[in-house]
């Protein structure tokens, strides 16, 4: 019954927060305000629009870590057969990392590492 | 019936034999499903509320006052008249967000950790499913969360709550890769991604004490890099109070806001769960080589006291880490991942492979 689990454990989850917020919904008051219904933010009158365009950096530290998480992704295979690979599997991981660090110094060179 | 508090497996399969010989196989999966569903639900329920008010007392005696004592012996039903007090407040619907995302992300920061849960073994033979790829499959879980978290943020048409969320983002796949290495670091000494596995491997001896400095230094490793993406401690830069109000749940009220703060306690007792399991053994109590007196002494205790127990050791660790440290700058979080934590993490793995192959753990 392994995989039927994970499809119950989303349905429970689901009817968890779904169930809690209509229920909520009936039971809790409401009082239609205008203001109220505007964006708290600080506490006082939001100012021009929220959705434009924000830091590059962020998108540069989404970059790196995708490709990292692609190598951690080819990791974890090798590390549950890394015994029965012995020496050659372990000198084949060794080029790898050497690649992998390579890479990361090429960032760190190109100051892709510092926030500004 | 056998019921055996030191092994469920029986216990499990006496429920599995009387529901299937009882009903139809239709009606008994239904039934089964159904049980499983309520306990983990109550169970979730349960640690999340506890968790919540163990913190408040922690906080207390980290500074020095009593915290909730008034509802219940020793305050114990605080967090329980918190949450009624939260279903009861209005929920707020704010006029320039995206209602669909704006309601649709407490959802996905729930389902993250709910189905985090079904893989942690909680005793022998107390678990929903047991994976031959558990830990991987708990990190691809665990990471959906970041999901619902850039998701609230950007939805709230907030700025303040769109910068929350864009660190938190920033912070949390940053710091994912540094609990990936660690956790892959000790898959190298058990050669299992399966939990059980990792957990009957640990029988003469936790892998912390086996893989001694390289499981010791990836120990250090994923504390951090757990704290940090759990965005506990000094590293609560999304919802950083006196910059950013209240980061990415700004404009959540009532019970949406109480489900960001479940997902979050959640996700502590989820790593926390993690840690206990992968390093300190999980459910298997703690065995020296040799001393067999000791050994049945420790045997006597159940594996599901040892499996609480560590959790809330390592989650009372944590919650002293948020006590204790400042919080850190944005610049200061990426140099510690990306210049300190990854490369010591990959020097690490390979260390751990050398010792697994040369036969240095013990």
């Amino acid at each position: 019954m392994n995989q039927d689990a994970l499809i119950l454990f989303f349905i429970v989850a689901v009817f968890l927060v779904g169930f809690a917020i209509v229920f909520a919904y009936i039971v809790a008051p409401s009082s239609v305000n205008p203001q109220k219904s505007e964006a708290y933010e600080c506490g006082i009158p939001t100012k021009g629009i929220t959705w434009l365009q924000f830091n590059v950096g962020y998108y540069l530290f989404a970059i790196l870590f995708l490709i990292f998480d692609v190598e951690t992704v080819f990791i974890f295979p090798w590390a549950v057969v890394m015994k029965q690979m012995g020496m050659v599997g372990f000198i084949e991981i060794c080029i790898f990392f050497f690649i992998l660090i390579l890479g990361l110094l090429y960032a760190w060179k190109k100051h892709a590492l510092i926030w500004e | 019936m056998n019921f055996n508090i030191y092994d469920f497996t029986s216990f499990n399969q006496w429920i599995d034999n009387y529901l299937y010989t009882s009903l139809s196989p239709f009606w008994a999966l239904i039934v089964e499903m159904t049980i499983i569903g309520l306990v983990f639900l109550t169970g979730y329920a349960l640690v999340g509320l506890f968790l919540v008010y163990l913190e408040r007392k922690v906080c207390a005696l980290m500074q020095n006052r009593i915290g909730p004592n008034r509802v219940g012996p020793f305050g114990l039903f605080q967090t329980i008249a918190d949450l009624i007090k939260l279903l009861l407040k209005e929920l707020i619907s704010i006029k320039q967000a995206d209602k669909l995302l704006f309601n649709l992300a407490p959802f996905i920061v729930i389902i993250a950790s709910f189905l985090c849960i079904a893989a942690i073994p909680f005793a022998k033979g107390l678990h929903a499913m047991d994976f031959n790829i558990g830990v991987f499959y708990v990190m691809a879980v665990s990471s959906m969360g970041v999901v619902g978290i850039l998701i609230a943020g950007w939805s709230s048409n907030n700025k303040y709550s769109l910068i929350g969320a864009m660190r938190s983002g920033a912070q949390i796949v940053s710091y994912e890769l540094s609990v990936g290495l660690s956790l892959i670091t000790m898959v190298v000494l058990a050669g299992s991604m399966q939990f059980s596995t990792i957990v009957e491997a640990q029988s003469d001896g936790w892998f912390i004490f086996k893989g001694h400095i390289s499981s010791v230094i990836a120990f250090i490793i994923f504390m951090i890099a757990s704290t940090a993406e759990t965005n506990r401690g000094p590293f609560d830069l999304a919802e950083a109070e006196s910059e950013l109000t209240a980061g990415f749940h700004t404009e959540y009220s009532g019970i949406k806001f109480a489900f960001f703060f479940l997902a979050e306690y959640m996700n502590m007792f989820i790593v926390a769960a993690i840690a206990a399991t992968v390093f300190w053994g999980g459910w298997m109590p703690l065995h020296i080589g040799g001393l067999d007196g000791f050994n049945h002494v420790m045997d006597f205790i159940p594996p599901f006291v040892w499996f609480f127990g560590k959790t809330f050791v390592i989650i009372f660790l944590m919650m002293w880490f948020k006590w204790t440290f400042p919080r850190l700058r944005i610049d200061q979080l990426l140099t510690l991942e990306w210049k300190y934590l990854l490369p010591i993490n990959l020097l690490n793995v390979l260390l751990m492979a050398l010792m697994v192959l040369m036969g240095w753990h013990f």
